[in-house]
């Protein structure tokens, strides 16, 4: 398209002869590039294909959000409902105790769950032998790569009141009543957090642990040279380097505040505790489909969506404004 | 240099807080492994902790006489392997081309993929989506409606890019075609990105639960984590299984799901500590443009 305007000025000027010249020239041109890079559109094919049919192929059926869906009728032809559906949401007691505990649990994420790699990757980057921190970096790695399901199915038999391992060894300990790690609701809440710390914390460090890798060894020599010792050193010189990850990493977790994942919830949580464990995500696919309010249900997911999106792009943008200002 | 004496203190502190973080990690894996080796009685009586009790292989025999566990095995392994190969195959197909600067549209193409990192239409679309295009209760609903991840692109696109050019253009201009340049060249340069995107892929669909829990109903298309989920959460001992732990009482219901967790978890494991020293760099790269 740049080299079409550029030529516009010189058209103005050029004489009819030279006019009809370009006429000629400019779809060869055209055609040349395109057998130069019709292979580069093949490729993209089945790409785009793939992301308008499943990707922007579901936006349509958002409509029923707005409408009174009808299975048999299908999404165009069921009637527009007025925005009943939302109306219908927003009196609902189960979706605001959902949208509450998507809110809960992520905020406890960020609590205990976000410090938690920041601290480990700090304590890996002071160890000095090498095989050992290969070694522990593999194991700390490694419950990143287990389902939810897997994780549900061992705390089930770790955490289990009668059989479960950790209760069994605690009244051996001397504790008189077993603790009711998934079936009493504020101790569920700890559950669920612990159980995503020993998912995700090892996992999480690899950032950090780059970052640190990043910071000017000549900063520490220097702090040697003026007699810091080893806590100093971290405190003075590590985790300021940190500093730009932690705020970036910070503000994206809280932009997506609302999205919460529907396996680590669905999973951990059980009808005991549903107070605390039933978030947008679970609630949507119960209602949606296992009730088959598919407009509801819609018409919650179409919230969610919205109200993240809004979220992300305040977040982002704050980060970027936080970037703007020099990595500090 | 000589290592004082609070030093030494230090770096001990360091280890052994490392060490208890590394083995609260492991021990629950390792409780699963004993219970699944351990004898009905052990298990019962309460005396398994981190080593097998009177080893034995029962619970693995119990696991593998259930036509229905053994059947989603061989299908998740299928399913795995075929998703990751396609997916491996569009993400390549889609990074390569948006790395070309000149290419007329790029723009378009990636607005419009970036978009729908931001925006989705939600569960319950997508699944009328699938529905009406016949899918339920098949296969391919496993596989299709999430066999390009924009992210992962993403990430690939940013290594394409970092490649030289001269390498590249060299080939252009001994008139090699784009295929040719991909194949011949571009590909063979990216193999641990490309080695890290395929674990992703594969970790994902070998894990994916919801996914099943909502499209299928079959058993014979039940996804090993589905079949999990189902048997230590619902209950659902297969009958085969149930007559077994009856009439030998050789399997206690524990001991058959800490089996099945293995057979779970145990192909993931193979694979991981291969490709860890690659995917620390994907990993990166994705947070950066993440």
């Amino acid at each position: 398209m740049s080299k079409l305007k550029a030529d516009t000025p010189a058209l103005q000027k050029a004489n009819v002869s030279h006019l009809q010249q370009t006429e000629v020239i400019r779809p060869n041109r055209f055609l040349l590039y395109l057998r130069n890079n019709y292979m580069l559109y093949l490729f993209l094919l089945l790409p785009t294909a793939y992301f308008l049919i499943f990707r922007y192929g579901p936006l349509y059926g958002i409509l029923i959000a707005f409408k009174d869906y009808n299975i048999f009728q299908g999404v165009w032809a069921s009637p527009w409902n007025n925005f009943a559906s939302f109306k219908e949401i927003f009196s609902m007691p189960q979706f605001l105790t959902a949208v509450r505990n998507t809110f809960l649990l992520n905020g406890l994420d960020l609590l205990l769950g976000f410090p938690a790699p920041i601290i480990l990757s700090i304590i890996l980057s002071e160890i000095y032998v090498k095989w050992f921190k290969k070694i522990s970096q593999t194991v700390l790695y490694l419950p990143h790569f287990l389902s939810w399901v897997i994780i549900g199915s061992i705390s089930l038999q770790l955490l289990s009141p009668e059989s479960g391992l950790i209760n069994n060894l605690l009244l051996k300990v001397g504790t008189t009543e077993p603790v009711p790690f998934l079936t009493e609701p504020f101790v569920w809440l700890f559950t669920y957090t612990a159980l995503g710390i020993w998912q995700s914390v090892g996992w999480n460090t690899i950032i950090y642990l780059a970052a640190i890798a990043g910071i000017n060894q000549e900063l520490y020599e220097a702090a040697i040279v003026d007699g810091a010792g080893r806590l100093r050193k971290i405190w003075h010189i590590t985790l300021p380097g940190l500093r730009p990850t932690i705020i970036i990493l910070l503000i994206m977790q809280v932009g997506r505040m609302l999205s919460i994942g529907f396996d680590r919830p669905y999973v951990i949580g059980n009808p005991l505790v549903m107070e605390f464990s039933d978030v947008i995500s679970t609630f949507v696919y119960r209602i949606g489909l296992q009730s088959f309010q598919f407009s509801i249900a819609t018409a919650v997911g179409l919230f969610q969506s919205v109200v993240g999106l809004i979220f992300l792009l305040t977040t982002n943008y704050i980060a970027s404004k936080v970037g703007e200002q020099g990595i500090w | 240099m000589k290592k004082g004496f609070k030093d030494k203190v230090f770096d001990s502190t360091m280890i052994i807080i490392t060490a208890v973080i590394a083995i609260a990690c492991l021990l629950p894996m390792l409780y699963m492994v004993s219970v699944s080796f351990s004898s009905n009685y052990a298990i019962t009586a309460r005396l398994v902790t981190i080593w097998p009790v009177e080893f034995t292989l029962e619970s693995y025999k119990a696991v593998l006489a259930d036509r229905s566990i053994v059947g989603s095995m061989i299908f998740t392994i299928w399913l795995t392997v075929a998703c990751t190969i396609l997916s491996m195959i569009m993400t390549i197909l889609c990074a390569y081309p948006l790395t070309k600067k000149k290419l007329k549209g790029r723009n378009i193409f990636l607005v419009m993929i970036v978009i729908t990192m931001y925006f989705s239409g939600g569960i319950i679309p997508e699944y009328i989506l699938v529905k009406d295009l016949g899918m339920t209760d098949h296969w391919s609903a496993l596989m299709f409606p999430y066999c390009l991840s924009a992210f992962n692109m993403i990430i690939l696109k940013t290594f394409f890019s970092n490649l030289p050019e001269s390498l590249e253009e060299s080939a252009y201009l001994d008139g090699a075609s784009h295929l040719t340049i991909l194949v011949r060249i571009v590909i063979p340069l990216s193999k641990p990105v490309l080695a890290t995107l395929a674990l992703f892929y594969a970790v994902g669909r070998w894990n994916g639960f919801q996914d099943a829990l909502i499209y299928i109903n079959r058993q014979e298309y039940f996804p090993l984590q589905l079949k999990l989920y189902q048997l230590v959460y619902n209950n659902q001992m297969s009958e085969i299984a149930l007559m077994e732990g009856m009439s030998n009482q050789n399997v206690t219901p524990e001991g058959l799901k800490a089996a099945a967790v293995m057979f779970a978890t145990v192909p993931i494991l193979l694979v991981y500590p291969w490709l860890q020293r690659y995917f620390i760099s994907g990993v990166m790269i994705g947070a950066i443009k993440g």
